[in-house]
């Protein structure tokens, strides 16, 4: 078990045939992820031959429209590649082709644009990970999206994470126990999936032990993920807050992360997640080690 | 990014949406042309244009009734500091005849993922006040992104917040328009505070606040100009050319890493660190993004190294895509291309892809100013340590 994505998922990339969908098939691939198709109108009918996880070649085909490909190959994970001003039209066609889960890499994707898909999946019961996130890897079984793959292999802690860096940083921290997933949610004002949706899952699948959330400045997710784990988290939750040291009124970054009056800051976060259980680090390292103690 | 008051104003005037006539003036002369302009000899507004709040308290806004007085309130206004913004502008507005004050607003819902628009017919005072005194004065509806405020929604807001019924129809309509700012501009927050209700019947805008999406900028080329270039920190500016992302802090510990994530985390170790040195803390949040190549790489050493506060840097380097050997190899050629302006001490923490490959060739460059650390918190350590020397 996993969540969201595992051994079985069938995955398209939108946008495979530009460089960064080339560089990250090619990763994807090499990581055991089972790539079933592209998607490119202008290049249907082609394919693209990559070299495979067990050194033998992987012709993937690409279709004209994600209909196509999801017809042909029943793929049940598409991700995105594709340009911010295109963004939303591959979003739109994934949703309206009925794939159940939607992962957006792209950065820079307008919010108004973002608002609209994630009102379309909602109603069509579609699940979207990002805009502007790492993606998601449950390591040995399937990786969808940019994060590397040989940091750590499979094992029993749960992560999610805004941030990608931070998350590989955290992964490496705690290799010597591996993960059963680990998810970049993304750091824009509006995400298809947050952390309160990676909490429950986690929360639910048996390969879990022990979770660990990664926050940053800015919003209130991170409060009322506290709120969530106190009302449904059995599991040991770990939390980090990046952003202690962060100016009000400065973006750090991720357009979400800015901290606005007395909204927003790491403090208030990390109060918030203690209140509710949730042993909190001030640093990765010393974040690490309070898993560690979970762990033994 | 955030309007000033006049910028709004053009913009809610560029839609539809009912202004009262605004010249801006950067000069006590100009201030005094516009109020002849627009007055007609009668009394106008003089309005600091500052991206803060409270600026009436401060004694920003002043009432003119010549164009004389227009011309020394400009001059005593100009200049001044209200929470840490100069004020370079005004804006002449035309005097307005207020009957009553309302308040209207439409911004991104970041909890539920929505629009959400606010109004009450009591405006005027600090919405943010008004939400926690008189929580039941605000109405709050929210807007479908698919469907935004069309007439039905207008109708529904006017209803919820209780305006009168001869003037509901006029609302409405000032609220369908006001959609129409939001969505055409790409806006994250349009504000009327406050909306009023002129003695003649007649609706009006007062003051807007309009914050517009810089990730939709590609989509509105028109909007660059609309950047207080005054504003932008020099280096910050010089960041900005070469695609980095840069904020400029007050300690003396530069920082350079890849990541938004990992660079707030690195900052937040450094000023952990530097508790124990001094009080040193970072001196700048600086994110070289995914492909660090050596220009990335010199290019935010050099942006750095122009802070004249920085004692040292740590480079904070996690290799997830980018190959830590490629990052070492940007570190040596930064510090060809930079020779002798490189005059400060350097940690550089890697891990990750291709690490020791990395490390070896820092280690085989040995450049006198270039310190390996093994971790990240050894590294801040280090540099923090370095900034107290």
């Amino acid at each position: 078990m996993a969540i969201f994505i595992d051994a079985d998922s069938r995955v398209i990339v939108q946008g495979m045939t530009g460089s960064e969908g080339l560089k990250h098939t090619t990763r994807m691939l090499a990581s055991g992820t089972t790539i079933v198709g592209g998607v490119n109108p202008r290049k249907a009918g082609t394919s693209v031959t990559f070299p495979g996880a067990d050194g033998a070649d992987v012709d993937v085909p690409v279709f004209g429209s994600v209909a196509e490909a999801v017809e042909a190959t029943r793929a049940d994970v598409s991700v995105i590649f594709v340009p911010p001003a295109h963004t939303k039209g591959a979003v739109v066609e994934a949703i309206e082709a009925g794939v159940p889960l939607v992962v957006i890499i792209t950065e820079g994707v307008p919010v108004a644009d973002s608002a609209e898909f994630f009102t379309l999946a909602q109603a069509k019961g579609v699940r979207l990970i990002g805009p502007n996130c790492p993606g998601i890897i449950s390591p040995g079984k399937s990786n969808v999206g940019i994060i590397p793959a040989n940091i750590t292999g499979p094992g029993k802690v749960g992560l999610v994470s805004k941030s990608g860096t931070l998350t590989y940083q955290m992964m490496y921290e705690l290799s010597e126990y591996g993960f059963s997933t680990a998810i970049g949610i993304g750091g824009d004002p509006i995400i298809g999936t947050t952390h309160i949706d990676a909490l429950e899952a986690f929360e639910a699948d048996p390969d879990t032990e022990v979770i660990v959330m990664i926050g940053e400045i800015g919003g209130d997710a991170e409060e009322r993920a506290a709120e969530f784990i106190k009302a449904n988290v059995t599991k040991p939750v770990v939390g980090y807050v990046a952003g202690f040291t962060a100016p009000e009124g400065k973006t750090m970054g991720h357009a979400g992360a800015i901290v606005s009056g007395s909204a927003g800051t790491a403090q208030a976060k990390k109060e918030a997640l203690e209140a509710a259980g949730v042993k909190v680090g001030t640093t990765p390292s010393e974040t690490a080690q309070l898993v560690r103690d979970l762990l033994g | 990014m955030d309007l000033f008051e006049y910028q709004a104003r053009d913009v809610f005037e560029k839609h539809g949406v009912p202004v009262l006539g605004g010249i801006v003036a950067t000069t006590p002369d100009e201030a005094r042309a516009a109020a002849e302009k627009l007055g007609g000899g009668g009394v106008v507004v003089v309005k600091a244009q500052v991206k803060t709040g409270g600026r009436g308290k401060a004694g920003g806004v002043k009432v003119a009734k010549t164009p004389q007085e227009a011309y020394d309130h400009a001059a005593a206004i100009l200049g001044m500091d209200i929470k840490g913004h100069t004020v370079h502008r005004v804006m002449i507005a035309e005097g307005a005849d207020i009957a009553e004050e309302f308040y209207f607003s439409v911004l991104l819902d970041r909890a539920n993922r929505s629009y959400l628009a606010m109004a009450s017919v009591e405006g005027g005072m600090e919405i943010e006040i008004l939400a926690v005194e008189r929580p039941e004065a605000l109405a709050r509806i929210e807007v479908d992104p698919t469907v935004g405020i069309d007439a039905a929604k207008a109708a529904e807001i006017v209803a919820a917040a209780g305006f009168d019924a001869d003037i509901a129809e006029d609302i409405a309509d000032v609220f369908t328009k006001l959609w129409t700012v939001y969505q055409a501009e790409d806006a994250t927050l349009v504000e009327v505070n406050p909306l009023v209700r002129t003695g003649a019947g007649k609706i009006v805008a007062l003051d807007g606040k309009v914050s517009l999406d810089e990730n939709a900028s590609f989509r509105h080329p028109d909007h660059a100009e609309l950047e207080d270039a005054s504003a932008v920190d020099p280096l910050e500016a010089k960041a900005a050319e070469n695609d980095l992302n840069y904020v400029k802090l007050d300690g003396s510990v530069g920082i350079i890493g890849n990541g938004a994530g990992l660079v707030m985390s690195t900052l937040d170790v450094v000023a952990l660190a530097g508790e124990k040195h001094g009080g040193v803390t970072p001196a700048n949040f600086l994110d070289i993004g995914g492909g660090a190549s050596a220009a990335v790489m010199a290019a935010g050493l050099d942006v750095i190294l122009g802070d004249a506060q920085v004692k040292s840097v740590f480079v904070n380097v996690f290799g997830g895509i980018t190959a830590c050997d490629e990052v070492a190899n940007g570190i040596v050629k930064a510090l060809e291309i930079l020779g002798d302006e490189a005059s400060k001490p350097l940690v550089v923490r890697l891990d990750g892809n291709n690490v020791e490959e990395g490390r070896r060739i820092l280690a085989e460059a040995a450049h006198p100013l270039v310190t390996l650390a093994e971790t990240m918190d050894g590294g801040a350590d280090k540099a923090a340590e370095l900034a107290n020397a």
